[in-house]
């Protein structure tokens, strides 16, 4: 079959089965997303003694689509004192990283979109570009409460941004590799060979800041509705709101996706007598974001100060610190541990 | 040993300077203000360690580490000794003016040690990105140094001024380097060199590279046409950091242009050799000139500089060992009677008052006739007078220039040493003839006046025996090239 | 190859492009973002080059943080757009004169007469990384300017701290470890008191009964 259609499109072949292969990623992804809504509604409802939506379809299963209309048929208001061409710019920047992001992960052995060497630095290039999109929103809706959010953001983003490089580094450091496919290979060997256990300190500040970088509860100063009242997106409607919650919901998926692959062993079965397969990734990841909802149900809102006291003065010398004691470690007899 | 480890070893100083200067910066998060005085002590420990390292670790041969962009030999060590007694000296004098400014803090102690490593570095580099970073590390240092005192105003507007125009000179250095890199292929000093005595065919792209290299030197160095900001920022800055710009990096400045003109680019000699004439030529006579009608002492004492690095300047007339050793001669005189000059105007100012006016010199025979003799002794060593130490340095350059033929030009400078006597002999007439302005009692700690003497009266005695200095200088060019 | 060709057009044409609009857009806003734009454009030439560490730093570095932290004060600066532009045009002449030096300098310079002319790269094997061989070069020929750079480096961040950092008498800070150290006897004091009745009141409401 696919002779046939590689004879079907002759030279323009590798350009088709590329576009099939990313629509094969986005597509669940889009899906996903989508449920990501209903299941943080859900979650949050039990968590808090409720039943969350029910009323579209049974158990409230065809919610997200239903939101997906409304949310369509809504009308985009552009605000007369805005900056037209960046205030729709920004959705647009907003939700290209975080799928762009995608083209390196790999879901398995063999399946992965780019298998690129830098796979790791690429991801990271990627996450730190998906802050313009909330700056350009802040600032292109000229007003107060916007641009306060979008400033919120970018600096809480800028400085977890750091922590997270490195507490990558030291991902990089055990798996001697940029690339994510040989992170997760050289994590074989079950359970106790991944390197949350090593790397400790470095995953719990991995998880922590990748809650900061998706501004999410108890992050979400750049939101935070009883203060600015919606941040950096108070000024959109329709759908252009949607695409900035598609991209945040992307972004947790992606940030969830990467713990479990440099720090959860992606694939691989936590027992030998199991084999390796993507199920398990997406039990990994699932159990993750079920993380981010059960922070948002439990947590309450940290203060802005606190929050860039976290980051720089705590989490940052953490993590340096961990470096230094894998890089040493690495010199002495047990260096096997750390690899 | 492992190639690392004598890497290492070869750069020890260097590493004890960086990482005390870290220490230091440490220490002070955890010093209470009036415990202070530890993170002084620190850094003339600092000091004195890296002598016995400096000290201890000389051979006389050359020896390349780090793949041959660090070298460790007699020229380099020489001058590296000679910076940490600059530096000891600056921070004896700067104690008690740095306490009255409320600007006795770590960083500043930090900044100086990190210059230090930087002006290291210049000394020992043998590849264009190391001694750029090392100048680098130097400037970058100065230009904090000099705004320092936040809220004076002069001072942030010297460091601006500073920190502009020396951004400009590194961009013309750097594109020196390139258009040099491009031209031969390489940054090594000594393939550069290499290169350059094999093929000779790009000469024109290489004297475009040199123009470039030249001009950013001689911005560091503060010759003429690039002198404009050495008068603001002697005046603007704070006058210990003045003293530190005015005599140590001068001779980071020197090894700078050893490494690079004549270790590198010797086979161009008769190119650069005419550029520096000229900008010699023009600092000795636009330097002394205007110096003439300052009335501000740091200010006089910046153009004066812009003449002594004219004199430097006829050093590199010659390539040969003796013109190079009287060069470093010339430049190692110069920093010790800067050292002694600003040592005076720090020991005159008190809390709220900098004693950088010529008038504030008058009458200091009856304030203080051993200080007044001091400066006199300094003054006329600036001046070229026998027997002080600067008479030597001057007579030794100009033969060495007169040796490579540069009668007309050693006569002119010898004229302009005349008028630039005039001002020099004009602050002696103040002190003795003129009465003083206040009366105040001159208020020093023992340490400070003891160095400033010892300081002071060394110009007198090494003029008296210029060939303990000469030969030092002799020894360390003829052992490095 | 020509599709090679056809992308590094495409992608010098943007960059130009925006290179231009950076000095000539009136926003100082969009002129960052344009210069964003120019960064990225230029990363992407860099991997065309094959050096996709460099192409993915300088978009992690100058996209990621320089150019977010210069759009900060950017788009909280009040710029007098009007007053920056006065006398734009009047420096055309000479800005005119030193870029048309400049270029022709620079043909002539890279016309590649003058220049020593280094050997075609060799095609690397297809499991060469670039990253990890940039690595071991940097750690190893390069250590000394790369450690002495990152010496610079901390020179600059306590230049600029000992420049800006000013101790406010008057900040309302308080400081989380002495918020976390506090123990519930230094906020609340624990009073015993006796339980005690009311006589009077039950009296009184014995006396309402009927």
């Amino acid at each position: 079959m696919m002779e046939s259609l590689q004879a079907l499109f002759g030279s323009s072949w590798p350009v088709v089965w590329t576009l099939a292969k990313i629509v094969a990623i986005v597509l669940p992804l889009m899906i996903a997303i989508a449920y990501l809504t209903l299941a943080e509604r859900k979650v949050i409802g039990y968590m808090q003694v409720r039943i969350g939506p029910n009323r579209v379809g049974y158990f409230g299963l065809l919610q997200p689509l239903a939101d997906g209309i409304k949310l369509l048929m809504k009308e985009i208001i552009v605000p007369t004192a805005s900056n037209k061409g960046l205030f729709l710019l920004g959705p647009v920047l907003a939700i290209a990283p975080a799928f762009a992001a995608w083209a390196v992960v790999p879901f398995d052995a063999t399946l992965v979109l780019a298998d690129i060497d830098a796979g790791l630095l690429y991801i990271l290039a990627m996450t730190s570009v998906a802050v313009y999109g909330v700056i350009i929103a802040g600032w292109a809706s000229n007003s107060k409460y916007a641009f306060l959010g979008s400033l919120r953001s970018a600096a809480q983003i800028v400085s977890y941004e750091i922590a997270m490089g490195f507490a990558l580094v030291g991902v990089l450091m055990s798996a001697n590799s940029l690339n994510l496919g040989k992170i997760v290979t050289a994590q074989a060997g079950g359970f106790w060979h991944w390197y949350w256990l090593p790397l400790f300190p470095l995953f719990i500040v991995y998880f922590i800041s990748a809650v900061a970088e998706t501004n999410r509860a108890p992050f979400d100063v750049a939101e935070g509705e009883s203060e600015i009242v919606a941040g950096f997106h108070v000024e959109y409607s329709g759908m252009a709101f949607a695409v900035f919650f598609l991209a945040e919901y992307a972004n947790i998926w992606l940030v969830c996706m990467l713990a479990a692959l440099m720090f959860l062993g992606g694939w691989l079965s936590p027992v030998p007598f199991l084999p390796d397969s993507i199920l398990w990734l997406f039990l990994k990841v699932g159990f993750l974001v079920f993380c981010f909802l059960w922070f948002r149900a439990t947590f309450p809102r940290y203060r802005y100060d606190q929050i860039m006291r976290l980051g720089w003065k705590v989490f940052i010398p953490i993590t340096l610190v961990w470096i230094i004691v894998v890089g040493a470690m690495m010199q002495t007899p047990w260096a096997y541990l750390f690899h | 040993m492992n190639a690392l480890q004598s890497d290492l070893f070869s750069a020890l100083p260097e590493l004890w300077v960086l990482s005390m200067a870290m220490v230091i910066l440490l220490l002070d998060l955890f010093l209470k203000p009036q415990q202070r005085i530890l993170i002084y002590l620190a850094s003339q420990l600092t000091l004195l360690g890296a002598g016995v390292l400096t000290v201890v670790t000389h051979v006389p041969t050359v020896g390349y580490a780090f793949n041959a962009m660090f070298v460790d030999d007699t020229l380099s060590d020489v001058i590296k000794v000679m910076m940490y007694i600059g530096t000891s000296l600056i921070l004896v004098y700067s104690r008690q003016y740095l306490q009255l400014r409320g600007m006795f803090r770590g960083e500043f102690y930090a900044l100086v040690l990190f210059s230090l490593a930087g002006m290291m570095v210049m000394a020992s580099g043998q590849h264009f990105l190391t001694l750029y970073i090392g100048l680098e590390l130097l400037s970058l240092s100065l230009y904090a140094l000099v705004a320092l005192d936040r809220d004076n105003v002069r001072a942030t507007e010297a460091a601006m001024k500073y920190f502009v125009l020396g951004a400009l000179a590194s961009g013309m250095l750097l594109y020196g380097m390139s258009m040099l890199y491009g031209a031969t292929g390489s940054l090594h000093i000594s393939e550069v060199s290499s290169r350059l005595m094999n093929g000779g065919d790009h000469h024109a792209v290489m004297v475009l590279g040199l123009v470039f290299v030249v001009a950013g030197m001689a911005f560091k160095l503060g010759a003429v046409p690039f002198q404009m900001w050495i008068p603001d920022v002697y005046e603007g800055a704070p006058t210990v950091v003045t003293l530190l710009i005015g005599s140590v990096t001068k001779l980071a400045a020197f090894a700078f242009v050893i490494r690079l003109l004549i270790q590198g680019l010797a086979v161009l000699a008769v190119d650069w050799q005419n550029m520096l004439v000229i900008m010699a030529v023009l600092s000795i006579a636009i330097g002394n000139i205007t110096a003439i009608v300052q009335t501000n002492l740091k200010r006089m004492l910046a153009y004066s500089t812009i003449s002594h690095i004219g004199f430097l300047l006829f050093g590199f007339m010659s390539v040969s060992g003796n013109g190079l050793a009287s060069a470093f001669f010339y430049i190692a005189s110069y920093t010790i009677m800067s050292l002694a000059a600003f040592g005076v105007i720090l020991l005159l100012s008190r809390q709220g008052f900098e004693a950088d006016t010529l008038d504030d010199l008058k009458g200091l025979n009856q304030r203080s006739p051993w200080y007044a003799f001091l400066m006199m002794i300094t003054m006329f060593s600036m001046a070229g007078i026998p027997p002080t130490l600067g008479f030597y340095a001057k007579f030794t350059v100009l033969q060495a220039a007169l040796q490579a033929g540069y009668l007309w030009v050693v006569v002119f400078a010898v004229l302009m040493a005349a008028i630039g006597a005039y001002y020099y002999l004009r602050i002696v007439k103040l002190m003795y003839f003129d009465e003083p302005q206040d009366h105040s009692p001159i208020v020093a700690p023992f340490g400070m006046k003891a160095a400033l003497s010892v300081n002071a009266l060394s110009l007198l005695a090494l003029g008296l025996l210029p060939q303990i200095l000469m030969s030092i200088c002799a020894y360390a060019i003829v052992q490095s090239l | 190859m020509i599709f090679q060709d056809f992308v590094f057009y495409t992608l010098a044409a943007i960059l130009l492009i925006a290179g231009l609009r950076v000095i000539t857009a009136r926003n100082p806003v969009h002129a960052a973002l344009f210069l964003v734009l120019a960064f990225f454009t230029a990363a992407g030439i860099w991997l065309l080059l094959e050096a996709e560490f460099l192409a993915i730093a300088l978009v992690l570095v100058y996209v990621g943080a320089v150019m977010v932290l210069f759009l900060f004060v950017v788009m909280m600066l009040d710029i007098n757009l009007d007053r920056l532009r006065e006398g734009f045009w009047s420096y055309l002449p000479i800005a005119a004169v030193v870029g048309v030096l400049m270029a022709v300098e620079m043909a002539l310079v890279l016309s590649g007469r003058y220049f020593i002319e280094a050997a075609a790269p060799v095609a690397k094997p297809a499991g060469y990384s670039n990253t990890a061989e940039l690595g071991r070069v940097l750690y190893t020929d390069y250590l000394l300017p790369f450690e002495l750079a990152a010496v610079l480096l901390l020179v600059a961040i306590v230049a600029a701290i000992a420049l800006t950092l000013r101790e406010r008498k008057d900040s309302k800070f308080i400081d989380p470890a002495a918020q976390v150290q506090v123990k519930r006897n230094d906020r609340v004091r624990m009073v015993s008191m006796p339980s005690y009745t009311e006589p009077e009141a039950e009296q009184a409401q014995q006396e309402l009964k009927p």
